[in-house]
């Protein structure tokens, strides 16, 4: 039996940010290992500057500038992986459509297809000739979400997308993420400084601390999708994370602001 | 609805209002003109309608359309070749601390040299050929453009181009969709004011080493103190110019700008 590689296998010894003027550099990560196995659903958490947005970037492959290896498992076909990138703020280019914005990361011949297709699938098919600037926070967000399951991504990288939204909104658009995971089944990287947020989501929780950041907890979270919905449930199961892993408490604390 | 209609309808009347206003400012012009030189009554100021006359018997039975469409020919081909290399350099320049470094110092020297040295230089190197004329008149524009564009290239936002670098989006279509669009606003800035520049520059070029166009034809009426003639064909060109920002740059401007409404 071949052994199962995962879909990200990563390990940065260290990633360092170079302060000018060679003022000591400052270590935004520092010996984080991680892997997540094809189709999970892995929530990253952790207090805001612990380098999260960092390790993102690595794995998406636009920062290179790290010690370490990041290894994506190839396709199918022996291709490399697709990564889709849901940034936090929604990064749609203003002075294209909605439509081209979708467009513009699929190849030529299926373009129109796919982005007629996601469009539908984030209920937003009448705003396809809208320019960004005329679509809410919400909306933006959910274009965000169809670009980058658009591309069939192996790897979707998520940085707290829903960050700044008020409680419906939020409610709406997990449950929409939840909906396209389901029926474009995919391997997930959620970063989030929200606990209870990630336990709605995940399949498995991984707690980083900073700095530098690095990896506390790996939690897997057994509770069945459709019985989180309580609330009752949740608070539990962060409390017990919260009692096990005492030096998050203050992190979580601070981290987790009133929603 | 009616709201709406009610709106296009006011401000198409604001835009004839404003047309009216422009023929107006243009009619008092021509009229104080014709009053002061009829005052004057000298060869050397000719009035409007002598002038008018004359553009017209230029245009019809003259060779004023021919040596109009020489000038705008070479206007257009210097111009073209002046936006699209000083807008490469520009980028290039905004993009690399390193480029920069190297290179600003020839940018602000070719910044200040005379248009008049470039295109004695370029007469006396490559002789009184049609490539060293619109060379001439391109490398006067194109550190213009470059200065410009290295504004725009350094302005650049960096999260769009993280976007289309994680999304694998190519080069190609980075670059159309992604990054032109953020220089349009630098594109068009330059090109006003290079329109403005090059056909000014082109003038003196075909004064000083061609045997047609506006710029020669002015040459020839100048050795005869002919200043209706000299009048006539600026007023052509004047116009015809002023009819390029109307109706190709400033359309060209708001369709590109349509998604800031």
């Amino acid at each position: 039996m071949a052994p199962v590689t995962p879909a990200l296998a990563a390990e940065i010894r260290e990633k360092r940010y170079a302060r000018a003027r060679g003022a000591n550099s400052h270590v935004a990560l520092a010996g984080l290992s991680l892997e997540v196995a094809a189709g999970e659903f892995v929530a990253l958490v952790g207090p805001s500057g612990c380098g999260k947005t960092t390790f993102l970037n690595i794995v998406a492959g636009l920062d290179r500038d790290f010690a370490g290896e990041v290894q994506l498992a190839l396709r199918p076909d022996g291709r490399p992986a697709r990564v889709g990138y849901v940034f936090q703020e929604p990064r749609l280019l203003p002075w294209r459509t909605v439509y081209e914005n979708i467009a513009l990361v699929l190849p030529t011949h299926r373009a129109d297809a796919v982005a007629r297709d996601m469009l539908k699938a984030v209920g937003l098919p009448q705003a396809q000739d809208l320019y960004p600037p005329q679509l809410s926070v919400g909306m933006s967000r959910r274009v965000a979400i169809a670009r980058a399951f658009a591309i069939e991504p192996d790897l979707l990288l998520m940085d707290e997308p829903f960050v700044s939204l008020d409680h419906d909104t939020v409610e709406q658009l997990r449950n929409l993420l939840l909906k396209l995971w389901t029926a474009r089944p995919t391997t997930v990287l959620f970063v989030t400084h929200d606990m209870r947020e990630a336990l709605v989501l995940a399949d498995r929780l991984v707690l980083l601390s900073g700095t530098p950041g690095h990896v506390v907890a790996d939690v897997p979270v057994s509770l069945a999708r459709n019985r989180r919905h309580g609330g009752a449930e949740i608070e539990r199961l962060r409390d017990e994370i919260l009692r096990r892993h005492r030096e998050l408490i203050g992190a979580a604390a601070t981290a987790t602001p009133v929603e | 609805m009616s709201a709406a209609t009610t709106a296009q309808r006011a401000s198409s009347w604001i835009a004839a209002s404003s047309v009216a206003q422009r023929l107006g400012s243009v009619a008092l012009f021509i009229l104080v003109w014709q009053v002061v030189a009829d005052a004057v009554h000298s060869r050397m100021l000719p009035s409007a309608s002598a002038v008018f006359v004359v553009l017209a018997e230029e245009c019809v039975h003259g060779p004023l359309l021919f040596h109009l469409g020489v000038t705008l020919a070479r206007v257009a081909v210097a111009f073209v070749v002046a936006m699209v290399i000083g807008t490469a350099i520009g980028i290039v320049m905004g993009r690399s601390r390193t480029v920069d470094a190297l290179f600003d110092s020839w940018l602000v020297l070719l910044l200040n040299l005379p248009a008049l040295v470039i295109i004695v230089l370029a007469y006396v190197w490559f002789g009184l050929t049609e490539a060293a004329a619109i060379g001439a008149v391109a490398v006067n524009k194109i550190p213009n453009t470059a200065v410009t564009l290295r504004e725009g290239a350094r302005a650049l936002d960096r999260s769009y181009s993280d976007m289309a670098a994680s999304f694998h989006v190519g080069r190609w279509r980075t670059l159309r969709h992604v990054i032109l669009p953020q220089l349009y606003p630098y594109v068009f800035a330059a090109s006003r004011s290079g329109l403005a520049l090059v056909w000014k520059i082109v003038l003196i070029v075909e004064l000083l080493g061609r045997s047609n166009g506006v710029g020669f034809e002015i040459q020839l009426y100048f050795q005869q103190f002919d200043v209706t003639h000299i009048l006539a064909y600026s007023i052509a060109f004047m116009v015809v110019i002023q009819l390029i920002e109307w109706m190709i740059l400033q359309p060209l401007e708001r369709r590109a700008s349509a998604w800031r409404q």
